[in-house]
C-alpha cells in the first residue's frame, strides 16, 4: 500500500468500525499465501493459559525429565522406522527428522539423529494450519487427520523436502502434534531430484503443497494422492513414503498416547513448554557467557550455479549482555530468475545448526536452541528472498550463511571458559555429489542424488586435525551411503569413490579434514544424466581460522567421446584413479577433456562418459608452520598431499625416499620462512594505501555492499547499486546469450556478418 | 582471544602470545599492528590439472580472490588470514568491548592456558562391527 497522501484527510475508524474491517478483510482473503506473522517469526509461541495451568500442576525435575526421555525414544523410534522404510535416497542416509510439538506449534522435543535444519523449520506450516485451517468450516483439523507440506515458502528448506503432520487429541481437545520430514528428492521440477539450478521461477520449482489435508480416518485420500503422483517422476516413491511417514507419526503418536494415558495430559504439556523453556534460557545464559564484542567475516558465492560472478554473504555478529544478534544486512539482492535465494528462515535453521551441531551439541534438539537468537536481514535480499523469487537451490546461501555464522562464532568461543565443544575452522560446506536422473536399468523413471553430499569434510579443531569427509554441516549423525546398494537401483557406476583427492587441502597448523573423489559413468541406460549443484569452482567457499588456511576450489571434470567401459574391458591398463592423472595424461585417445564450474544444469550422459568432482575440505587452523613435522609425513603417507606441495607449503625437510624429517633443517627451513614474512609482509596503514579501493573491480559481476557500507548493494558492476532497503528486480541474463553475443561481436569484428539483414 | 592473540585489560593493548610483542591498542583492530601480505592463492593451493590446458585447476583464480595473510611484526607467527575480492577493504573482524569485557573478567578466575573443550569420547557400549 502507498503512502500517497490523500486531498481529503480519511475519516479516522472507531474501534468497531477496524473490527468490522478486519472482519470483512478476513473473510475475503483471495489468497493465503505464505504469513510473514508466521514466516518471520523463530521464537516460541508465548506461553498459553493451558500450559501454565499443566505448568502449575506438574513441574517436578524428575517426572518431566522422565516423559521428556520417553517422547525422546519415541521420536527416535519413527525416526529408525523412517529411515529403515523410506524409499528416497535421503530416507536411507538421515536426511530425515522425526519430532513431537506443542498444540501451538513449536517443535518442542526432535528425533537425536537425522538432519536438524529440520528442527527450527518445521513449525511454520504447523502454524499455517493452526491460524487458517483449525477453524474454517471447509477445512477443519480432526481427530485422525493428517497434512502435508513442501513449499519451503510455507516453511522449510526447499521443495524436495515433504512433511507429514498429524494433530494428537486427548479426550476431543487439542494437545500436540507429530510430524515428520523426509528429503524426498523429486518433485515435478523443471529438472529431476527436486533441486533445479535452472529454475527462473517458483512455477519451475516443481509441486508447490501449501499445508493441507490428505489424511482422513489415518488413511490417505487415493485421489490426492493420485494427482501427487502425477505430477512427479516417482510416482511409487510419492506413495511409497507418504505411507512411511504416516506410519512413523503413527508410532509417535503412540507413545505419546502411552504417556498420555501413564501420567495425564498436564504432565505431557507441562513437558513439552518447560523443554522448551529451559533450553531457551540456558541458551540465553550461555550466550551470556562470551566475550562483549563484534566479529565480522563474509563468504563468496562465485556462482549463481548458471554462471561464475561474486556473490557476497556479509555477517556481523554482536554479542552484549545476553543477547545475539546475527547481521546479514549487505549481502547480495536476490536474484529475480535465479534459483540461489533463500527464505530468512531457511538461513535461520542453517544457523541454529552452527550450535546444535557444533557449539551446543548436548541440548535437546528442537526449535528453542536458537529461539532467543536475533537474526537482521535486507528485504528482498539473497538470504531473505521475496515470495516471487525461485529458491529451489536455497542450500548455495543457507551453507555459505552458516559458513559465516560459524566461523564468526568460533571467535567468540576462544577466550570463553566454559564450552561444550572444542573450537574449530569452518566445515567444508558445499553439496559436492552428482543429482542424476531419467529412466534406470528397470525402466523406472527417477531424480535424486547420491548421498555423497553427506561427505563434507571437517574444519580442524584448536588441538587436532579435521575429520575427512565426516558429515553434512546440517546433520552431524547421517551417513554417504553404500554406492553398491545404489548401483542395484540406477544404471551408472562410480568407477572411484572414497579415495582422497590428493593436494586438495587446507593447511594449516591442524588441516581440515580432506574431501574425496567421486568419477560416474553411465551404463546402462540411453536416458541417464547427471547434474552439479556447488559453488566454489574459482574462489573457496569457506574462511580459515586463526591463521589456517581455507580450502582450494573444485571443478567439474568431463571426458566425452570415449566409452571406458571398452577401455576397461579392452585396455584396463589405461584407466587411472585420480582426477589428475586422467586429466593431465589424456589416456584415452580421441576422447575430449574439459573443465567446468560445478553449477552443472541437467546434461544427458552416453555410455562410458566420465563425469568427475571431489569433495572439499574442512578449513585448516593455525600458523602451517606450527604444524608437526611427522604430522606432514603422516599426510604424505596417506596420500592426503604429494612431497612437492608438502615441502613447498609446510617447509619439511626430509628424505623423500624413507620420509624421514631432517629437524634441525625444518626449524631453520621455518625461521627462514619466518623472517621471509617480515620481508615481504607491508605494514597494515602502508598497504591499504594501494590495495584498498572504493568499488569492486569493474571486470567482476559483483553482488552486495562493499566494505563497511551495508546501505549501497552493488548488483552486477561498479556502478550499478540500490539502496539496501528499496529493493529492485535484479534479472540476470541468458548465459548461452552471452556467449551468443561474445561470439557474434567475434563475428563482427572479422567482418563474417557480410551483408546479412538485421 | 585467539590462538595468537591475547589482550591486556589493564593496559587495554592486543598481544602477541608468541612473542609478548604489544600489537597495539585494545580499542582498535589488531590487523593495524600486522604486517600483510597480498598472497596469490595459485602458491597456497597449487593447480592439480594443467593450468596450461584447462580454465578450471583446483586452484582459486587469482583475478577474483587474493589471501591477506597478517604476520605479527616481531616473530612473524601467521596470525589470521582472509581469503578477500581485490581491493575490498580488510575487516575490522574482531572489535571488542573493553569496559564490558573488563566487568565480565573482574569476576573470574584467571584462566593461564585456553581451555581446549571436551573430547569426543567413543561409545563403550556393544556394536554391531
Amino acid at each position: 500500500m502507498s503512502d500517497m497522501k490523500m486531498p481529503n484527510a480519511a475519516k479516522t475508524l472507531s474501534p468497531e468500525d477496524v473490527k468490522l474491517v478486519k472482519k470483512f478483510l478476513s473473510d475475503t482473503t483471495l489468497f493465503l499465501g505464505p504469513d510473514p506473522e508466521i514466516m518471520q517469526n523463530h521464537d516460541l509461541m508465548p506461553r498459553t493459559d493451558v500450559e501454565d495451568k499443566c505448568i502449575k500442576k506438574v513441574n517436578e525435575t524428575h517426572m518431566i525429565a522422565k516423559i521428556r526421555d520417553r517422547i525422546q525414544a519415541g521420536c527416535d523410534e519413527g525416526y529408525e522406522m523412517v529411515e529403515q522404510m523410506g524409499a528416497a535416497p535421503g530416507a536411507k542416509w538421515g536426511d530425515v527428522i522425526t519430532g513431537v510439538y506443542s498444540a501451538s506449534g513449536d517443535l518442542a522435543i526432535a528425533s537425536a539423529g537425522g538432519v536438524l535444519i529440520f528442527s527450527t523449520l518445521v513449525h511454520h506450516p504447523i502454524k499455517f494450519i493452526i491460524k487458517n485451517w483449525m477453524n474454517d468450516p471447509t477445512v477443519g483439523v480432526r481427530e485422525g487427520d493428517g497434512f502435508i507440506h513442501n513449499d519451503s515458502r510455507y516453511g522449510n528448506v526447499h521443495n524436495t523436502d515433504q512433511s507429514m503432520i498429524l494433530p494428537i487429541f486427548h479426550k476431543g481437545e487439542l494437545v500436540c502434534w507429530v510430524a515428520s520430514t523426509v528429503h524426498e528428492g523429486e518433485n515435478g521440477a523443471i529438472e529431476p531430484g527436486g533441486m533445479p539450478s535452472m529454475a527462473e521461477s517458483p512455477c519451475d520449482e516443481g509441486l508447490k503443497m501449501s499445508p493441507f489435508r490428505v489424511v482422513e480416518n489415518y488413511q490417505i485420500k487415493r485421489d490426492i494422492l493420485t494427482f501427487l503422483q502425477n505430477s512427479v517422476r516417482e510416482p511409487k516413491l510419492q506413495y511409497e513414503d507418504m505411507k512411511v511417514k504416516l506410519y512413523a507419526c503413527l508410532r509417535i503418536k503412540q507413545r505419546v498416547e502411552e504417556t498420555l494415558n501413564t501420567d495425564g495430559p498436564e504432565a505431557l504439556i507441562s513437558t513439552l513448554r518447560l523443554t522448551m523453556e529451559n533450553v531457551r534460557a540456558e541458551v540465553v545464559r550461555r550466550v551470556s557467557e562470551w566475550p562483549d564484542m563484534t566479529v565480522r567475516t563474509y563468504i563468496i558465492q562465485d556462482s549463481t550455479l548458471r554462471e561464475n560472478c561474486v556473490v557476497k554473504i556479509n555477517c556481523k555478529l554482536t554479542k552484549t549482555g545476553d543477547r545475539l544478534i546475527f547481521d546479514f544486512r549487505g549481502s547480495s539482492p536476490e536474484f529475480t530468475n535465479r534459483a540461489t535465494n533463500t527464505i530468512v528462515a531457511g538461513l535461520k535453521g542453517m544457523l541454529a545448526q552452527v550450535f546444535l551441531c557444533y557449539v551446543w551439541p548436548d541440548l535437546p534438539r528442537g526449535q528453542a536452541a536458537f529461539a532467543p537468537i536475533e537474526v537482521i536481514t535486507d528485504p528482498h535480499s539473497i538470504v531473505n528472498c521475496s515470495y516471487d523469487a525461485p529458491n529451489s537451490q536455497s542450500l548455495m546461501s543457507i551453507f555459505t550463511g552458516f559458513t559465516a555464522g560459524q566461523h564468526a562464532v568460533a571467535k567468540f568461543l576462544y577466550s570463553c571458559p566454559e564450552k561444550y565443544t572444542k573450537v574449530h575452522a569452518p566445515t567444508f560446506n558445499m553439496i559436492n555429489t552428482f543429482i542424476w536422473g531419467g529412466v534406470s536399468q528397470h525402466g523406472e523413471t527417477l531424480g535424486n542424488l547420491c548421498a555423497d553430499l553427506n561427505g563434507m569434510g571437517a574444519g580442524a579443531r584448536s588441538d587436532m586435525d579435521g575429520e575427512h569427509a565426516l558429515a553434512p554441516i546440517f546433520a552431524t549423525m547421517a551417513d554417504i551411503g553404500e554406492q553398491e546398494l545404489n548401483e542395484e537401483d540406477v544404471p551408472f557406476l562410480q568407477l572411484v569413490s572414497k579415495k582422497m583427492t590428493m593436494d586438495a587441502v587446507a593447511p594449516g597448523k591442524y588441516r581440515g579434514g580432506q574431501g574425496y573423489t567421486m568419477m560416474v559413468s553411465t551404463k546402462d541406460s540411453e536416458q541417464w544424466g547427471f547434474m552439479t549443484v556447488c559453488q566454489g569452482a574459482k574462489i573457496p567457499p569457506i574462511q580459515g581460522l586463526f591463521g589456517g588456511y581455507a580450502c582450494g576450489a573444485y571443478p567439474l571434470c568431463k571426458v566425452k567421446d570415449v566409452n571406458v567401459y571398452d577401455v576397461l574391458l579392452n585396455e584396463p591398463e589405461k584407466f587411472k584413479h585420480s582426477i589428475a592423472e586422467i586429466m593431465n595424461e589424456q589416456p584415452f585417445e580421441g576422447a575430449s577433456y574439459t573443465t567446468h564450474h560445478m553449477g552443472m544444469g541437467f546434461e544427458i550422459s552416453k555410455k562410458g562418459e566420465l563425469f568427475m568432482i571431489s569433495q572439499g575440505a574442512g578449513a585448516g587452523y593455525g600458523d602451517l608452520l606450527e604444524r608437526n613435522p611427522d604430522a606432514v609425513i603422516k599426510d604424505i603417507e596417506e596420500h592426503l598431499i604429494s612431497q612437492g606441495v608438502a615441502e613447498q607449503l609446510y617447509k619439511v625437510k626430509f628424505d623423500p625416499v624413507t620420509l624421514s624429517v631432517n629437524y634441525d633443517a625444518t626449524k631453520a627451513a621455518r625461521n627462514d620462512e619466518r623472517k621471509a614474512r617480515l620481508a615481504r609482509g607491508v605494514p597494515f596503514a602502508e598497504f591499504i594505501k594501494t590495495w584498498n579501493q572504493p568499488k569492486p573491480p569493474a571486470y567482476l559481476q559483483y553482488f552486495g555492499c562493499w566494505g563497511d557500507d551495508v546501505d549501497t548493494l552493488y548488483a552486477g558492476g561498479p556502478d550499478i547499486t540500490r539502496k539496501a532497503n528499496e529493493p529492485r528486480p535484479n534479472y540476470m541474463r541468458n548465459p548461452k546469450d552471452v556467449r551468443i553475443d561474445e561470439l557474434e561481436a567475434r563475428l563482427a569484428a572479422l567482418g563474417a556478418h557480410g551483408d546479412e539483414k538485421k | 582471544m585467539t590462538e595468537y592473540l591475547r589482550i591486556d585489560l589493564e593496559k587495554e593493548q592486543w598481544e602477541c602470545r608468541v612473542c609478548n610483542h604489544v600489537v597495539g591498542p585494545a580499542t582498535k583492530s589488531y590487523k593495524e599492528g600486522m604486517l600483510v601480505h597480498n598472497r596469490d592463492p595459485r602458491e597456497i593451493h597449487p593447480p592439480i590439472i594443467d593450468p596450461d590446458k584447462y580454465r578450471f585447476t583446483f586452484s582459486p583464480d587469482p583475478e577474483w580472490v587474493r589471501i591477506l595473510e597478517y604476520y605479527c611484526p616481531s616473530c612473524g607467527t601467521m596470525v589470521e588470514n582472509e581469503y578477500a575480492i581485490p581491493g575490498h577493504p580488510p575487516l575490522y573482524d574482531m572489535e571488542v568491548d573493553l569496559p564490558a569485557l573488563k566487568a565480565q573478567w573482574s569476576t573470574r578466575e584467571e584462566v593461564p592456558e585456553p581451555v581446549v573443550g571436551p573430547e569426543v569420547v567413543r561409545g563403550t557400549g556393544h556394536g554391531n562391527h
